[in-house]
Order: structure tokens, then C-alpha cells, then sequence
């Protein structure tokens, strides 16, 4: 049954519709190649494989009743730990909320099990989604399958590396800076960020709330549109939510199969988002693909987008601000661990002292201090105000560069993934690995990340990202889904079939062989 | 504290001149919250009336009550404001356990209502005009209760218990200018400020007004400043004055508080205030600096409000008559004097008297029956007046007093059946055979009867001595059961004494 976890989600869907596959043999498949390879890989907090064999045999008995299902009924998917799920923890891969099982589903979650997808389980990140390695959770690192002594992304990392070694052939994931499109960059996988407002954010814990945003992981362009048609669209509990009627994504990504989808789009390159700090495998996949896009009749301009050289400045202010307010409920008062102070009286601001103290990693702390500083008065128009002018200033330039091209690309992170370790001393340099990817959540655009290849120095997977504007989502599955076609016919194969493969025998054998 | 160091409420007022500001919180009586759909209930069980959002649990989400919106904005327009164009919500960043996210969703620098004013009456007929700077909606703090303690405060309580359900509940805070020139009408400036707004939250039904309940809470600023300055001087600010009366005690204890301790040199201290409801006094809070830094920014979880200048105008369409107004336009429509007015007023019965007067009944009896019999059934029953019976049923009632079908007594018999449930005054005249007779055969035969039974009575009569007719009108009516109309007995009965043989 290994062969089940290697396929698409739209094939399992297939053979699932057919009953040549139950929904129960694809989730036991799933589960199983989980239990083979996780121990090592590390990409799930939790897993939930009871519930989730329980849940596919309920599939499975709508379906043998002859009940219409949602196409993705029955197929497996992975949750990030970021969004409350009512019976599985949800730690947001943190200490301080170590076993906290929330007493109600997420928007996205309620949605996902509304439409018959089998969670499998919570997948690792990093701590309240702060970082690019997933080396911030509070529970371990994860691993990316294709070197283990390197970062898997992040913040989602977890989601990317389940996708990537196909433990799950989806996951959702959340976005404030590019913790959908980096894992999705450096794992060879699939992510897209919708606009803002485009999926609800209820029950995903906040980071950064005007900048967050739930959007989905997977293989395939396709894959990806099928799983945003299931989590996108209006929610009454989230005030950020667009009203707006979606047309279908997974529509816009078929289109892009057609002959001459990319005849006549206009592309924009980002001039800032190039050249110095561009790993050289990564601008030359990058430019190899634009000269696929020109073959296929893409119109292919540069633009510029002045403002983006503040973008990461603006980011680490807003973000702290927000997180440093957005996270002040962790207290120990309602949920989460409670710490008691070593010395000094039990009053509940001790407490609440001592287990924010304990409970919070230190990338936390550090982005509360920063936030806690930015919004202090006599600070908050010098640092908060000004960055939020910055937004605008982004959001100008977007507007400038959409006047001139349909979609904007670049590549979705400066470099392949980088080794365990090599940035966690240097706050800086992690930050600034998100360069990238910042902008769209600043302007609330939506982006997704597909793979481009590997890059000759390393054999690691490099990224396209690409940018729409707001509410222009479908555009990004109609290039998406085309260009992704072209580079697999050049290459005669998908991506990450190229993955080393990651079975226990060999992984137990590397071990060995390391000694 | 001494009464040494309080300084003479006169003399205080000779050196100093008082300077007021008040906060007053109403309480929205919306259905469900501010920000969440929990119900907005006082009185059920701890910590049921919650959800992930109110509980300020991970992931949690605000979405407005437009409802909430709705009564702010009329709320505003009653006290003259502004309505903003465009408004916003914001954090005020601060822990506390019983603010759930520990932020306040309150508004900072774009309040929905701003710039307006009341004016206010005072006893002496003084008038005095009350600026208001702002009024913004703001969601409420859960209830703490400090367990093990002597005094139920957190000092010395072995721990607390937090219930949310008050949490979210939706406030409009409003606050006004500097209150100078009130010199010593400043407790009674106090008292009839936050009776006005109650008075007119009250009427335009945004809020229970209940301030025993704390729909309506009060903080009292004051500061002084010695005769001849233009500086201000430093302000106390006494928290949650609950009472009306409490509000006029409390800023007088300030003046003639911070009176005593700059005279003899001292300096006030910045800060908030507990007032005491037992000892009539306030005791020192915590350091309140203008720098208490809350890191305000915009809420964004929550879309910036740009209410229509339509929707506004439409609203401003329901605003009830300004209830100073019409206290003025009744008082004159009804003829009653002060006293009766005021008796009215403070009985709360305004509405239950205007209704029963616009039911049929005469204002005199409407007054009568509502501040007498009614109140008094109400009070031993500890109960609202209103909720005994409908101002409908009191016209009832009276229109039968009216016509002769009730004595007074009888009334009073009809009113109990009708609390008791056991119809409409005609059903209960009825059902419990309280009618006065009407038919005048059996009234006749009583007094002749009676006539006849005390001659000497009867020679008195026809001898012109009129006012000994009562013995033989007490008789009737203990014959009658009282159940007979004592002026028309007295009638037939000086019409029978001519007449009998």
C-alpha cells in the first residue's frame, strides 16, 4: 500500500471516488509510512491515528451509502499546530501550552472535517510560528527530508516536511511572513499564502493578526487549489474575513493546464528581489524558469518595487507589536501550564511572571520585548506608526507593479535550506532569509511557492514564488498549475519523486554508516 | 480618619476652588456581548455565558455587536455629540485576570462619539451646562471575588475566583471636559450629572440603568486649586461610585480631603481612589500617572467603523423627548406641584403614571394610586411598583372609582385581586361581587329600616340637625356590608327622612 502515499491528493481522490482505494487503506498508508519515518523526520507534534482510521471507516460508509461527497472526502491531511483543533492538543510549539486541548475546532478545521478530509495529526513549528528553521519549537527540530542536517522552513516546517515525505499529501500551514512559502521553497513542495481575508483566521492562534493568514500545503498546484476551495470563503467570526463570493480554485489551476496559458501573461521580475544575497542556484533556476515562461509566450518585464528594501524593517516592528499584545492572554489564568515562582507570594501576577518566564522560548521573549518597546509611548509613532506608513508605501508599489503585469515572480527565498544551527546565533540573518516573502503579507497579496528545481551546488530544492493581486488568488493556480506542467515536462518527472527516499532500513543504515 | 483632616466643607470652598471630571461607564443591555454572541445576562451561573473569544482563549476572534454600535451612536446623539466618521477600536494593553485577553478592546484615539454636552438643573433652579469630551465603546472586565479575606478585598484573600460572564459585555464610557466654576455645588453637580445620563440611557433604553447592579458606574476626578491660581492642581480619581448618593458624598469627602492636606502643606498624590460606602470615605488606590503607558494601537482584529451619515440621521429620528423636557412638559400637563412631581419622579413612576394617564385615568388618581396603595403593596412585597400591575388596568380601575361602580375600599380589594392575578378589575368586581349596589330597593329598604329603627335620629333630621344623619349612614352601610356608596346613602338617606311615614 506504500504506493498510496506517493499520489497526488486529486489521484488518492479518484481512486477513493472509484472505491478502488478505501478511505481506511489510504489512512492506515498514511499512518503507516508516518510511524516508519517520523521518528526521525520529526514533522508531527501528534498524531492522531485512531480517530483519523475512525473518521475514514465514517467516510467510507457515507460513500458505500451513495452520499455526495466533497471530491477530497477521505483523503488524508496534516494540521499544523498553530490552529485549535478540539481533540487533538494544540501547543503552537509551545511550552506554555504543553497538552492544551482546546474545547472547539479552528474555522478552517471545522471546514476540512465538514468536507471529509482525515486529520492525521498536528504538525511541529516554530514556536507561536516566530522563525524560518523550525528550530524555535519548544518539542524538537524537524528534519527536511531531503538533508537531514538541514531545516525544514518555518515556521511550517513541520506541514512541508510531512507533505515533502509524504506522510500526508496535504497540510494546512499559516503565513505571516512566509511560513507557508519558504517550507514549501526548501522542501520542494507547494504553499500558498491566500490574500488576506480570504480564509479565516478563527482559531488559528495569533502571531501577527493583520498579518496571518491559513492557506494551504501540498505536491501539486492542483492539489493546493482543491484544499483552498475546501477552507476558503466568508466566515462570520473573523471581522477580517472578505464577503466576497471565490471563484474556484481548483477551475483556475485545470485552466492552467490548457495549451497557451501562459500565452500573452505579463510578468513582472522584482528587481529589489534579486542579485546580492541570491544563492547562485537559486537565481540561475530562476532564471532558467523565466526562459521556460518566454518559450511558453509570457511577456516578461522587470519592475521595480522601491519600497521593498524597508519591507523586513516595517515586518519586525509590526509583528513584535502585534505579537507582544497578541500573546499577553498567556497567563496561566484560563489554560496552558501554570508555573509557580520559586520564591516570593503566590499573587496572580507572580504567576503569571513565573510561567511566561518558563513557559516562553527565548525568540518569544525576544519579539515581546521588541513589540512591548515599539508600541511604549512617546516610541509608538517613530517605530509603530512609521512602519505602518511603510505598509502603505509597499502596498503603492504592488499597485504600481499590477498596472503594468498580471502576476510578479521571484524566487520564494534567497537560498536552499540552510544546516540546523547556522542562524539561530544571529537573529539578523534569520530574519532577513524572509526578504522574500514579507511583502505580500504587508500588502495582503496572495503568493504561492512551487518548485523549480534543484540547485546544482547542493541538490537542494529551490522556489518560484508567485504574486497576485488581492483577491486575484485563481490567477496564481492558473500559472501556478501552467508552469509547473512545463517544468515537469522538461524534467520527465515530478520534483520531489527525486527526494532521497526515506525508509527506516536506509535511514537506520546512514545512521550506521555515520558512526 | 480623624475629622481633623478633613477641613470644614465652607472654608474649603473659601480657600479652594474645586475642579470635577467624571467617567461614567453604562452598560449596554444589548442581548449578547460586544464582541462575541454570548448572552449579555446578569445572574446566571459563573463562567457560563462564555466562549473562546470573551474567555480570551488562543485563536479566539472579536466581531462587533452592530446593536451595540446602534446604542452608542443614540447614546452620543442624546448627549449632543459628534458622531465620527470614522472610528476605530484599539488595545489597551494591561494584565489583569479578569480582562480575559489582557488587553481592554476599548477606543483610543477615534472614539465613536465625541464633543457634546448636557445641561443640568440643579435644586437651587442653577443651571449648569456639562461638556462632554468623549464617549467610546469599550468592552467589561470579568468579576473578581477575593475568597478567605476579611473584607472580601484582594489584601489579605487566600485566592480568587474569576467569572466571565460579565467579560465582553458591552460599555460606552463617557468622559467629560474639566467641570470648572462649580464652587459648592460640586457634590450636588456630581449627583445630578450621573443622574441625567442614567436618566437618559434609561429612556433611550440602551441600558438597564440599574446602578445597584452596576449598569452605571461613576468615576469621580477632583482636584483643587487656592483661590487666585490658574493652575490646576493635582487629581484624585475615585473609582466605581455606585450610588448617586454616593457620587455627592464622595466629591465632597475629596474637596474637603485634599482641602485639610494642602493647607497644612501636604501634596496631593496622583491617583485612584476606593470609595467606602460603609465610613463615607476613600482610601488611596494605586499611583495613577498621565505616563501609565497602555501601548494603544489599533485593534486588528477588528475593521475600522464608518457609520453612514444616513444611518445616523435615522437614529437620531428615535431619540425620545429629552427626559429633563419632559419632566417639564408632564409636571405642567398634569398640574401637579413640586412635591407631588418630585414624589413621582423619585418613585421612579414617571413612565407607569404617563401610561396611565394616556389609558384614560385622571392624573391626580393615576399619582394617587401609584405612589400610595401600589407603592406600598410593592414595598412589602420588594418588588418594582410597575411590575404589580399594567398602567391599563390601574385606568380600569379608576374609571370604576369614577363611575361610582367601586368605593375606594372596594378599589383597594380589585387592586389585590387584579395583583393576584385574577383578571381585569371588571373581571375581578365580578368574579369576587364587590360591585357598590346600584339598585336603590335594597339601599332603601336598609335606611328605612334603619330611619325607623332610631326615631329620635329621624326627629333630628326632619328637625333640619343634617349631621346626625351619619349614625343612621353607618348603620346602612354595616348593613349594606359596606358595600353601598356612602354619598349616595347620605343622599337617600336625608331624601327618605322627609318622605317616610
Amino acid at each position: 500500500m506504500t504506493y498510496l502515499t506517493k499520489l497526488s491528493a486529486a489521484a488518492l481522490s479518484e481512486l477513493l471516488i472509484s472505491k478502488e482505494v478505501s478511505a481506511v487503506e489510504a489512512t492506515r498508508a498514511h499512518l503507516d509510512h508516518i510511524a516508519a519515518v517520523d521518528t526521525d523526520l520529526h514533522a508531527f507534534l501528534h498524531v492522531a491515528g485512531d480517530a483519523a482510521l475512525s473518521t475514514a471507516a465514517q467516510i467510507d460508509a457515507r460513500r458505500a451509502a451513495g452520499e455526495e461527497l466533497n471530491p477530497l472526502a477521505g483523503v488524508p491531511i496534516a494540521i499544523k499546530d498553530v490552529l485549535a483543533t478540539q481533540d487533538m492538543p494544540t501547543t503552537a510549539g509551545s511550552k506554555i501550552l504543553e497538552g492544551w486541548v482546546p474545547p472547539y475546532d479552528a474555522t478552517v478545521v471545522a471546514r476540512l472535517r465538514a468536507a471529509g478530509l482525515v486529520p492525521l495529526g498536528k504538525t511541529n513549528m516554530d514556536e507561536f510560528a516566530m522563525g524560518s528553521s523550525t528550530e524555535h519549537s519548544a518539542y524538537g527540530i524537524t528534519r527536511n527530508p531531503w538533508d537531514r542536517d538541514r531545516i525544514p522552513g518555518g515556521s511550517g516546517g513541520g506541514s512541508a516536511a510531512a507533505v515533502a515525505s509524504f506522510q500526508a499529501p496535504l497540510a494546512l500551514g499559516s503565513d505571516t511572513g512566509g511560513s507557508i512559502r519558504q517550507p514549501a521553497a526548501v522542501t520542494g513542495s507547494v504553499g500558498v499564502k491566500p490574500t488576506y481575508g480570504g480564509v479565516s483566521r478563527y482559531g488559528a492562534i495569533a502571531l501577527a493578526s493583520s498579518l496571518d493568514q491559513v492557506g494551504p500545503v501540498s505536491r501539486t498546484v492542483y492539489d493546493a487549489a482543491l484544499l483552498h476551495d475546501v477552507i476558503g470563503g466568508h466566515d462570520p467570526l473573523d471581522s477580517t474575513s472578505l464577503t466576497e463570493r471565490w471563484p474556484s480554485m481548483a477551475a483556475a489551476a485545470r485552466a492552467g493546464l490548457q495549451d497557451g496559458a501562459l500565452k500573452g501573461v505579463r510578468v513582472g521580475v522584482i528587481k529589489e528581489l534579486s542579485g546580492d544575497g541570491f544563492q547562485a542556484g537559486v537565481t540561475q533556476r530562476f532564471n532558467e524558469t523565466l526562459a521556460l515562461l518566454v518559450a511558453a509566450g509570457a511577456e516578461i518585464t522587470e519592475v521595480s518595487a522601491p519600497n521593498f528594501e524597508y519591507a523586513v524593517a516595517a515586518y519586525y516592528l509590526i509583528l513584535p507589536a502585534e505579537a507582544s499584545s497578541n500573546l499577553a492572554r498567556f497567563d496561566s489564568v484560563r489554560f496552558g501550564i501554570r508555573v509557580n515562582p520559586e520564591s516570593g507570594s503566590l499573587t496572580s501576577e507572580h504567576v503569571m511572571s513565573a510561567t511566561r518566564e518558563a513557559g516562553f522560548g527565548a525568540e518569544v521573549k525576544r519579539r515581546i520585548i521588541l513589540g512591548t518597546y515599539a508600541l511604549s509611548a512617546g516610541y509608538y509613532d517613530a517605530y509603530y506608526g512609521s512602519a505602518q506608513k511603510v505598509r502603505t508605501l509597499i502596498q503603492r508599489d504592488f499597485a504600481a507593479a499590477f498596472n503594468q503585469v498580471d502576476v510578479l515572480v521571484s524566487p520564494s527565498a534567497p537560498t536552499t535550506a540552510f544546516k540546523f544551527g547556522e542562524k539561530l546565533a544571529d537573529p539578523m540573518a534569520m530574519y532577513i532569509n524572509d526578504v522574500t516573502t514579507i511583502p505580500a503579507n504587508l500588502a495582503g497579496v496572495p503568493g504561492m511557492s512551487i518548485p523549480i528545481g534543484l540547485a546544482p551546488e547542493d541538490g537542494l530544492p529551490v522556489g518560484l514564488q508567485i504574486m497576485a493581486p488581492a483577491k486575484a488568488d485563481a490567477r496564481l493556480y492558473t500559472v501556478g498549475a501552467a508552469i509547473e506542467q512545463l517544468l515537469e515536462a522538461n524534467w520527465g518527472h515530478t520534483m520531489l519523486s527525486q527526494a532521497p527516499a526515506l525508509t527506516p532500513t536506509e535511514m537506520f543504515a546512514s545512521e550506521e554508516g555515520a558512526v | 480618619m480623624a475629622s481633623a483632616e478633613l477641613m470644614d466643607y465652607d472654608k474649603a470652598l473659601e480657600l479652594f476652588e474645586p475642579v470635577l471630571g467624571f467617567e461614567v461607564h453604562v452598560e449596554l443591555n444589548t442581548k449578547t456581548k460586544m464582541f462575541c454572541g454570548c448572552a449579555n445576562e446578569f445572574g446566571s451561573g459563573a463562567n457560563t455565558n462564555t466562549c473562546p473569544t470573551c474567555l480570551g482563549l488562543p485563536g479566539g476572534l472579536p466581531q462587533v455587536n452592530k446593536k451595540a454600535i446602534e446604542s452608542s451612536i443614540r447614546l452620543g446623539l442624546a448627549l449632543g455629540c459628534e458622531i465620527a466618521e470614522h472610528s476605530r477600536f484599539a488595545r489597551k494593553n494591561y494584565f489583569y485576570p479578569d480582562t480575559a485577553k489582557n488587553f481592554q478592546t476599548s477606543q483610543y484615539d477615534d472614539p465613536i462619539c465625541h464633543d457634546g454636552s448636557i445641561t443640568i438643573e440643579l435644586e437651587s433652579g442653577r443651571l449648569v451646562t456639562v461638556e462632554i469630551e468623549r464617549a467610546h465603546m469599550e468592552d467589561d472586565a470579568g468579576k473578581l471575588t477575593h475568597m478567605g479575606g476579611a473584607t472580601g478585598r484582594i489584601q489579605g484573600a487566600d485566592y480568587s475566583l474569576v467569572d466571565y460572564n460579565r467579560g465582553g459585555v458591552p460599555l460606552v464610557e463617557i468622559v467629560t471636559q474639566m467641570i470648572e466654576g462649580a464652587e459648592h455645588d460640586a457634590p450636588e453637580i456630581g449627583k445630578t450629572y450621573v443622574a441625567a445620563i442614567r436618566e437618559i440611557a434609561k429612556a433611550l433604553g440602551v441600558s438597564n440603568a440599574r446602578m445597584e447592579e452596576g449598569n452605571v458606574r461613576c468615576d469621580a476626578n477632583v482636584s483643587l486649586r487656592p483661590r487666585g491660581s490658574n493652575v490646576l492642581g493635582t487629581r484624585t480619581e475615585t473609582k466605581n461610585v455606585n450610588s448617586l448618593r454616593s457620587v455627592e458624598r464622595a466629591v465632597r469627602y475629596e474637596i474637603q480631603r485634599q482641602a485639610a492636606v494642602l493647607h497644612a502643606g501636604g501634596t496631593i498624590t496622583q491617583e485612584t481612589r476606593h470609595w467606602h460606602e460603609d465610613t463615607g470615605r476613600t482610601s488611596a488606590g494605586r499611583p495613577k500617572s498621565d505616563a501609565d503607558d497602555y501601548r494603544y494601537f489599533p485593534e486588528p482584529d477588528l475593521l475600522p467603523m464608518a457609520p453612514s451619515r444616513a444611518w445616523v440621521e435615522e437614529l437620531r429620528l428615535t431619540l425620545p423627548e429629552p427626559p429633563a423636557a419632559r419632566r417639564k412638559r408632564l409636571q405642567a400637563a398634569w398640574g401637579f406641584v413640586n412635591l407631588e412631581f418630585q414624589d413621582v419622579v423619585n418613585s421612579d413612576l414617571l413612565d407607569a403614571v404617563e401610561a396611565t394617564v394616556a389609558a384614560g385615568a385622571s392624573a391626580q388618581a393615576a399619582r394617587k394610586w401609584w405612589t400610595g396603595e401600589i407603592a406600598r403593596l410593592a414595598n412589602v412585597a420588594g418588588v418594582a411598583a410597575d411590575s404589580l400591575v399594567t398602567p391599563v388596568q390601574l385606568a380600569a380601575l379608576i374609571k370604576l372609582v369614577e363611575a361610582g361602580t367601586l368605593t375606594d375600599r372596594l378599589a383597594r380589594q380589585v387592586l389585590e385581586g387584579v395583583i393576584a392575578g385574577e383578571g381585569t378589575p371588571a373581571e375581578v368586581v365580578e368574579s369576587r361581587g364587590l360591585a357598590v349596589v346600584s339598585d336603590d330597593g335594597p339601599l332603601i329598604a336598609a335606611i328605612d329600616a334603619a330611619l325607623l329603627g332610631q326615631p329620635d335620629v329621624l326627629a333630628k333630621i326632619r328637625d333640619g340637625k343634617v349631621q346626625a344623619a351619619g349614625a343612621v349612614i353607618g348603620a346602612v352601610m354595616k348593613a349594606m356590608r359596606g358595600q353601598a356608596d356612602a354619598a349616595r346613602v347620605r343622599e337617600l338617606v336625608l331624601e327618605r327622612a322627609a318622605t317616610i311615614e
